[in-house]
């Protein structure tokens, strides 16, 4: 039971993929592996807090406000991801810009909310939260990836200086792929087979 | 003796490879001028191109478990014009990647030929241009004496020249700048029309993109409503903002857009009306992006956005069926 929660955000559910939830952070900062890593880190963070929060005091929230109620909550914990890292990642938080203060709004987090976490028991919602933020952050990282080698010629794993840049050789990027119309196209063929995968 | 039949009895010719081949046939005056004004690179860009462009539908056909349609000619005009569209000096895997992606992305992904969105050769063009910016702008002067060699004062014991496009040179310099170029206003009518001047391989020859064009309008391939409100809305445009016509019409790709890619069946509207509002609309993009846009020319992203609208301006310009009230 309890794992199917966890595992379902992986593939089968996930939310990129197969919800098409959140696109608009992946659309946009895409553009390097890291910033994959570090924005899934974020959403897994606020989605597996406000999921925990939510499903707790879901009793208490009155039915006509509780969109609201849950804003409240998800805008708590993207402030306290948005001050941490802007302390001990300021690169990053440069690089991700107004995506940080908006996964306020990001449709994952307010999804799972509302259809997962308002109706299921609190341990449910937090391997919900952690499933489907892994989901997001491997779809994520695997975009940014891919547009990343065809667009730079580079995989970029370097955070604070720690880890590192890995360059592809004898590759001249093709910098359309980290211009908007590369994410569409990378998104759109990704979703393409991830729909033959799913249909095997 | 006598068979029997359900109508229609009378047919027409037209089918869609006769349609297709007569097209080819029509392309070959302008490839013809691009391998006499730039040389045999030319002709190899023109066949890595049509060759990644016919085994990219072949390949895709058989993946995708499609009719394959390879006999109709379709991929080998993509092919062409894509080709066409480039400079002379681009690298190999760029008509390579292009042709590849007009067929492959923006045709068969989107279900073949007659459904895709876009013209896959401008799709294509555009999508390595904004990969590979410095080598899809880097123009050669043409391999023939013109005032562009002979400004610079080589001749052609050297590989080739590196110029600017006369649309561009009118761009940061403005008319003042073309002439010292050409030499004459005469003498640049006359090289443009010629072809004797840098831009993509296809492009620079107005005279033999036109035979092809009248062998096209001659046998009704192609409609002339299109064409004629593309060039009339350009015309305007520029006597309304007093730039001169007549560069204006012979540079760039226009003459190659107008008669050749935005007359594409699958891709434009299909009523006589939406038509002339398609290549009033062609006309007003190109224009609006050759004036004030960043880059010096806009006829690519001009069919390309009007392509989008075309769907559009169909259900507007319905033809009216017989007996029906609307």
């Amino acid at each position: 039971m309890k794992i199917q929660e966890l595992s379902k955000g992986l593939f089968k559910e996930n939310p990129i993929l197969v919800l098409m939830l959140g696109l608009c952070p992946t659309l946009a900062v895409s553009t390097k592996a890291i910033y994959g890593i570090g924005m899934g880190a974020a959403v897994i963070f606020v989605l597996t807090c406000s999921n925990v929060i939510i499903s707790l005091i879901k009793d208490f929230i009155p039915d006509k406000i509780r969109i609201p109620s849950y804003i409240v909550v998800i805008a708590t914990f993207v402030t306290i991801v948005d001050y941490v890292m802007k302390a001990y990642t300021p690169e990053l938080h440069k690089s991700l810009g107004i995506f940080i203060p908006l996964i306020v709004v990001n449709c994952i987090i307010l999804g799972r909310a509302e259809a997962f976490a308002a109706k299921k028991n609190v341990l449910d919602s937090f391997f919900d939260g952690i499933g489907m933020g892994l989901g997001f952050t491997l779809a994520l990282t695997l975009i940014a990836v891919i547009r990343e080698i065809l667009g730079a010629g580079t995989i970029t794993l370097k955070l604070l200086g720690y880890g590192w840049i890995v360059e592809i050789p004898h590759l001249n990027p093709m910098i359309v792929m980290i211009l908007p119309p590369g994410a569409f196209i990378t998104i759109g063929l990704i979703l393409g087979f991830s729909n033959i995968l799913k249909k095997r | 003796m006598y068979r029997l039949s359900v109508s229609p009895h009378i047919h027409s010719k037209a089918s869609v490879s006769r349609i297709m081949w007569t097209f080819i046939v029509a392309l070959m005056p302008a490839m013809a001028a691009s391998i006499w004004f730039f040389g045999p690179r030319a002709l190899y860009l023109e066949i890595i191109s049509v060759a990644t462009a016919v085994i990219t539908e072949l390949l895709t056909g058989l993946l995708l478990k499609k009719r394959i349609t390879l006999s109709d000619g379709s991929a080998v005009i993509t092919g062409l014009l894509v080709a066409f569209n480039m400079p002379v000096s681009v690298p190999y895997y760029v008509p390579i990647v292009g042709s590849f992606f007009g067929i492959a992305i923006v045709k068969q992904l989107f279900g073949g030929l007659g459904y895709n969105i876009f013209n896959p050769a401008l799709a294509a063009r555009v999508f390595v241009m904004f990969a590979w910016l410095p080598e899809m702008t880097t123009w050669n002067a043409p391999l023939t004496t013109s005032g562009f060699s002979k400004l610079a004062g080589f001749n052609f014991s050297i590989d080739t020249i590196t110029t600017a496009t006369p649309l561009a040179i009118a761009k940061m310099k403005g008319m003042a700048g073309l002439l010292t170029e050409f030499g004459s206003k005469m003498g640049m009518y006359k090289d443009l029309f010629l072809g004797k001047c840098p831009g993509c391989i296809g492009e620079t020859s107005a005279l033999a993109l036109l035979l092809g064009a009248g062998l096209l309008l001659l046998t009704k391939i192609i409609r002339w409503p299109i064409p004629l409100s593309y060039l009339a809305t350009v015309v305007l445009i520029c006597l309304l903002s007093g730039n001169d016509p007549i560069f204006h019409l012979l540079s760039g790709g226009l003459i190659l857009g107008a008669f050749f890619m935005a007359t594409d069946y699958v891709t434009s509207p299909m009523t006589p009306k939406g038509m002339i509002l398609f290549g009033v609309g062609c006309g007003l993009v190109t224009m609006v992006l050759r004036l004030k846009g960043g880059l010096p020319e806009g006829v690519s992203f001009s069919i390309l956005f009007m392509n989008a609208l075309a769907p559009l301006i169909d259900r507007y310009f319905k033809n009216p069926v017989l007996g029906v009230k609307t």
